[in-house]
């Protein structure tokens, strides 16, 4: 059983928040794994991986954010999270689409 | 009994039950579904939400590759949002421990969420409510789609009530049974207004929210003199609004009287009156109304309410009907009015932000030339069976009307080739509604057979105001002195070059600007087919000489409240008869 926790803090510094692409690379992002990911603001928890959940956090510049993971890969997961919040969403070119069948 | 206030664009008092509208045009059928038919129900679901990917992933593709990926991040965002695993589990959840039908469960979940992001005191999300509300439509859309025709089908007499009826609805709906629209948004030159004047029922707009409380079914009262929604009246009240239905029932029967009477002034002047049209249903209408021909035949119903491009076939029999009907009195065919907004089926554009001001009408034709010639093509073909015109709309430039008459002429050479009977010298005009075109009119005039002025659009962009937003609807006027020198300046130009003019915009059927109007030199109109009496009244009461001097009056004022009052208080001077 794999059921190994992670977690991480980190703090909103784009200067729009955890808006529009930002929060789409974000829960873009934890899709690729296989964990739960938890996001945790204030007393709100909603899921990593869900857009309308992230979305409605509302988390603005400034906010801080505890990212809570389970799982075998939850170490990574919160890692390229953490990763990619500080990096004030700074990937390269465009956002992964997923491939359509 | 709840009472609402709303602005009167169509008069009459209806009285019946209310239809609720929602999304697409129909009701969202059944709340809930049999328990075992909940497997197949979650079935459909599943199939909706690989639908509706694939179909904003096909938009994403299109709107990445013309214009770039950022623009179609949106596509992305809905999409993810589709996908979202919280959606499908909060519907499943709905659909199987509570019974909701999928459609039901959609709409109340998803509209959770909009209003949360409404609810949160952030512009963006508030944004993102209508992304929700967007893909509420589509997934509804895939969901209800094969059953749409049956809900269509109305069998008794009914009141719609909707937040707003786009050409679309109102193209699909059984005109036998409206009696009456209500609609949440809007102002008095939506297309609610046109419609609901052109089938002579009451219609309220911009009465603000109220159907959330409703589910449908209520007996309602349209009171569309006063403005007034009256949902679930009481008896007294019913009884007051039946009485004065039938008073107006009485002097509808008195004004159709006036059909065999000459449209002249009282003086003689004879002043042509015609009628617009939208479909072909309308012109028996026109016909017992005693209309001189058709001013205005607007061909976008065939292009609305279809899920593809009409074929030539079946725009030529459309236009073969009325022009049959009408038995060799002149028809004005408009070639399609259509903004890139209302033709994703054919035309994916989405950068239309300002639709009025965008890819639309004669610009979408010049752009999409097989379409364009395809049109031109069943309108030529139709010419030798009856008087034919043809009109472009929103002509804003001279380089637009001669690319148009270019094709025109290809069009015609290709017919000839092909041994297609046609009318090479028919008639080709253009709307004047932009502007632009009512300021280079003596340029024109050299180049068009006929005018007609489009005062709904005129008004518009003259005054740069929205018609269907009512928070500036009172800025949209045609009592504004701008749009009456505009009109002036249109006329008088027109009249010096002998192009024959006239104007079918809503302003041509409104009494109290047809003294204004034959004053400034119109004589001819073309006005919804059911108003047809009415300004007829008003010619036949008042001469050229009292109508010129009310307009060379009009002409010195400045301020609309002030023609508007004017140009009432001597309507009811001098034609007290017609109440407006």
């Amino acid at each position: 059983m794999n059921d190994l926790k992670a977690t991480r803090t980190v703090v909103v510094t784009i200067t729009e928040g955890l808006h529009a692409r930002p929060a789409e690379l974000f829960v873009s992002r934890a899709m690729q794994f296989e964990s739960k990911i938890d996001v945790i603001k204030d007393h709100q928890r909603v899921d990593a991986k869900s857009i309308l959940n992230v979305l409605s956090l509302a988390a603005a510049a400034g906010t801080r954010l505890e990212l809570e993971a389970v799982g075998h890969d939850a170490e990574a997961a919160v890692d390229a999270l953490v990763e990619l919040v500080d990096s004030d969403f700074a990937v390269d070119g465009t956002m992964n689409q997923e491939q359509s069948n | 009994m709840q009472r609402l206030q709303g602005i009167a664009v169509s008069p009459g008092v209806a009285i019946g039950d209310s239809l609720v509208m929602d999304n697409e045009g129909f009701r969202i059928p059944l709340r809930f579904v049999a328990r075992d038919a909940v497997e197949d129900e979650l079935h459909r679901l599943d199939e909706a939400i690989a639908a509706a990917s694939r179909e904003t992933e096909r938009n994403r593709d299109s709107v990445a590759q013309q214009l770039g990926d950022q623009y179609a991040a949106i596509f992305s965002a809905h999409l993810r949002i589709v996908r979202d695993p919280h959606l499908r589990r909060e519907v499943e959840k709905l659909v199987r421990d509570r019974h909701f039908s999928p459609e039901h469960a959609v709409s109340r979940v998803l509209r959770r969420y909009a209003k949360v992001f409404q609810s949160l005191d952030n512009h963006y999300l508030a944004e993102r409510a209508n992304d929700i509300f967007d893909i509420e439509k589509r997934l509804l859309r895939l969901l209800l789609g094969r059953r749409r025709e049956e809900l269509a089908q109305l069998t008794s007499p009914v009141l719609i009530l909707a937040h707003n009826l786009t050409p679309s609805e109102t193209a699909n709906l059984d005109r036998k049974f409206v009696k009456g629209f209500v609609t949440e948004v809007g102002g008095p030159g939506s297309h609610t207004a046109i419609v609901a004047e052109a089938l002579r029922i009451p219609a309220i707009v911009g009465t603000g929210p109220f159907l959330t409380d409703l589910s449908g079914g209520e007996q309602v009262i349209i009171d569309g003199d006063q403005g007034l929604v009256i949902v679930e009246p009481d008896e007294q009240t019913v009884k007051k609004y039946r009485r004065e239905a039938e008073e107006q029932r009485s002097l509808a029967v008195k004004l159709r009287s006036l059909r065999d009477l000459r449209a002249e002034t009282a003086d003689g002047t004879r002043i042509q009156l015609l009628g617009n049209i939208e479909f072909p249903y309308e012109v028996p209408l026109c016909q017992e109304q005693g209309s001189d021909g058709i001013g205005l035949y607007r061909t976008e119903f065939l292009y609305l309410g279809a899920d593809k491009e009409p074929t030539e076939q079946d725009q030529y029999e459309a236009y073969a009907a009325v022009i049959r009907a009408m038995k060799g009195q002149a028809v004005v065919i408009r070639t399609l009015d259509l903004g890139a907004d209302k033709m994703r089926h054919v035309l994916q554009s989405d950068d239309e932000r300002n639709p009025f001001l965008g890819l639309r009408s004669l610009r979408l034709s010049l752009r999409n030339v097989p379409m364009f010639r395809t049109q031109l093509r069943a309108i030529l073909r139709a010419t030798p069976l009856g008087d034919v015109r043809i009109m472009f709309p929103m002509v804003s430039t001279l380089m637009e009307f001669r690319q148009a008459k270019m094709i025109l002429a290809d069009v015609m050479e290709d017919l000839t080739e092909q041994g297609v009977e046609f009318n090479a010298d028919v008639p080709v005009g253009m709307m004047v509604e932009v502007p632009a075109a009512v300021v280079m009119m003596d340029c024109f005039v050299h180049e068009v057979d006929f005018f007609s002025i489009g005062t709904n659009d005129l008004i518009q962009y003259t005054l740069a105001v929205d018609r269907s937003n009512k928070d500036v609807a009172s800025l949209y006027t045609p009592s504004d002195p701008s749009v009456i020198r505009l009109i002036d300046m249109s006329i008088k130009t027109a009249d010096k070059h002998s192009v024959p003019i006239n104007l079918c915009g809503q302003m041509s059927g409104i009494a109290r600007y047809t003294m204004l109007l034959a004053g400034l030199g119109l004589r001819s109109f073309s006005v919804t087919p059911s108003a047809i009496p009415e300004i007829k009244r008003v010619c036949r009461g008042a001469t050229i000489g009292q109508c010129e001097a009310v307009a060379r009056r009009a002409l010195t004022m400045e301020c609309a409240r002030d023609i508007k009052s004017y140009l009432t208080e001597e309507l009811h001077r001098v034609v007290p008869e017609v109440v407006v």
